[in-house]
């Protein structure tokens, strides 16, 4: 079979089991998986920036609240509807990512880690500091007329699992296509050696700052669905946990692969749902999970398995 | 208008670089006629790599004007040299390791908008002969290997001169042979500006050789010309005393 074939088949596959899943899952487990995609939305623009580009953000959290608070705000404050509502959440995340890639994209390294870090501890304190047009850290219901596109109201399981389903196929399919184009290979050869990409003509400013933007626009589309899905829009997500959560699937999956952050996504939301059943220091474990994969694993699990045969992996 | 014709590749005028107190590049003219290939050498130190450095844009110019056919890029970055038809193989190689050797030269292919991909990438390595290896990891090739690949990868961005950094360097004897005649296929196609210290390597190649000393051309011209110089032998060999 032809590479590209088994890319097809591999990447449908993946979605036609998550379609299927709606209907073979219990409601509780449903409802996980359709938070679990959105997460994986959100990590997957992470990845494009990390995994692909090279760009280590610890400031992801605001393009995520950007999505959120864009698409929540403009139901609350204007009362427009969800879909108007929701392409504001996405432009909000992209232009963030933009405006932060600017300055932030100055620098590398650490450096880039630090600054985008202050720049998104720098939005969650605006939305405190705001907190009449934002509910400030109580946050605040996204009202049932905003969330209702073609009059299904996404918070009730169906629709929810839908909405889901549908923005993951999209990000997915966006993000096969982008890292087997022209650009994606740009985006690697960055990652892997920035000296020699400029020697061949590419001014690496430019190519990081659009990596960001789309990075931001996956970040942004998952806020403004997670504030659809689940109706609600707070503070903490714009906190630097929210900013961690995505470095943390994607190195756990594999970074530098499509399927990547939903797999780590997956399991870390399933291991910490499990040991917090267990213990109240769920995160020690969490922790000893990320050792061992450190020790055993440092590209991720699917990262392990593309250098263990499966070479053709996007 | 012959005139007109004789214009050359690239004219550099006074190019100046200095790292603190200590002139690197000093006021160095340089013109490159179309399809030669053009030597330079000079002991170690000379300033030779930040020449090449200043000509590919790695290092912005402190003073002097250069121009590539007759048009002014002394403020062009790097990436827009390239674009205008400078390719730079660095001294040390300088690959993408951990990708195929397909995407390496991709890379450049698709940096100069070449439409057919799998072609234009054929053709680059064809000519290297490492036609047989496009699906290996550039990182799992032979050092010579990389070298070659380094030289596909500037002959795919299609440039009108190739500055090429010590090419020879840790190549084995049979290596360096196919090298040089690898080279010599590209003029008059291409442009080359050739940074060697193998003089072996330098007379079989060269149509006009510069020689740079403390930063300074010395001396510019035909092989013939260089070896019979008295200040050139004199800079090689440490001055008149050492060679008296």
């Amino acid at each position: 079979m032809t590479e590209r074939g088994k890319i097809l088949l591999l990447h449908g596959g993946v979605l036609l089991a998550l379609f299927a899943a709606q209907y073979l899952l219990p409601a509780y487990h449903a409802n996980n998986l359709a938070r679990i995609m959105v997460l994986a939305v959100y990590a997957m623009g992470y990845n494009i920036a990390f995994g692909y580009t090279g760009l280590l953000s610890l400031g992801h959290a605001l393009f995520f609240a950007m999505g959120m608070y864009g698409a929540g705000m403009a139901v609350w404050l204007v009362e427009w509807t969800a879909l108007p509502a929701i392409a504001m959440g996405l432009a909000a995340g992209a232009v963030a990512a933009g405006a932060v890639g600017l300055l932030a994209l100055r620098t590398a390294g650490v450096s880039f880690m630090i600054v985008t870090l202050m720049f998104a501890q720098a939005g969650y304190l605006l939305i405190l500091y705001f907190a009449r047009y934002t509910g400030g850290d109580e946050g605040f219901v996204v009202e049932a007329f905003g969330r209702r596109p073609f009059g299904l109201d996404l918070v009730q399981d169906g629709p929810r699992y839908a909405a889901a389903f549908c923005l993951f196929a999209v990000a997915l399919a966006g993000n096969l296509a982008l890292v087997r184009s022209r650009f994606g290979r740009v985006m690697l050869a960055m990652r892997e050696n920035e000296a020699r990409s400029r020697m061949l003509g590419y001014n690496p400013f430019r190519v990081k700052l659009l990596a960001l933007v789309i990075s931001g626009l996956y970040a942004g589309a998952a806020g403004a669905f997670y504030a659809m899905l689940f109706g609600y829009v707070g503070a903490s997500f714009a906190m630097v946990q929210y900013s961690i959560l995505p470095l943390l699937y994607t190195l756990l999956g594999g970074a530098g692969v499509v399927l990547g952050p939903l797999l780590g996504a997956g399991l870390m939301f399933y291991l910490i749902d499990i040991a917090s059943g267990l213990t109240s220091a769920y995160l020690m474990v969490v922790g000893a999970v990320l050792v061992v994969l450190v020790l055993f694993a440092p590209k991720g699990l699917l990262g392990a398995l593309r250098e263990r045969g499966l070479k053709w992996l996007p | 208008m012959a005139a007109l014709s004789e214009t050359p590749l690239l004219e550099a005028r006074g190019l100046t670089h200095a790292f603190g107190g200590l002139r690197a590049v000093d006021g160095v003219d340089l013109s490159l006629k179309r399809g030669e290939i053009h030597a330079l050498i000079g002991p170690n130190g000379a300033g030779k790599t930040t020449l090449v450095s200043l000509l590919s844009g790695r290092l912005p110019l402190q003073g002097g004007l250069l121009r590539l056919e007759g048009e002014d890029i002394s403020a062009l970055p790097a990436e827009g040299r390239v674009r205008r038809g400078i390719a730079y193989t660095f001294q040390i190689t300088s690959i993408f390791p951990r990708l195929p050797v397909f995407d390496n030269v991709a890379l450049a292919a698709q940096s100069r908008g070449a439409r057919d991909l799998p072609a234009a990438v054929a053709e680059a390595l064809d000519r290297v002969g490492l036609a047989d290896l496009t699906a290996q990891e550039a990182g799992s090739l032979s050092y010579g290997h990389q070298r070659l690949l380094e030289l596909a990868m500037g002959l795919a961005l299609h440039p009108k001169l190739l500055i090429l950094d010590e090419p020879t360097q840790g190549l084995a004897a049979g290596e360096i042979a196919r090298f040089t005649e690898l080279v010599r296929s590209l003029v008059p196609g291409i442009t080359v500006l050739l940074i060697e210290h193998n003089m072996e390597v330098v007379m079989a190649l060269a149509d006009c050789i510069s020689v740079l000393n403390f930063g300074r051309l010395i001396a510019q011209g035909s092989p013939e010309q260089i070896r019979a110089d008295a200040g050139v032998q004199a800079a090689y060999l440490g001055g008149e005393d050492a060679a008296g």
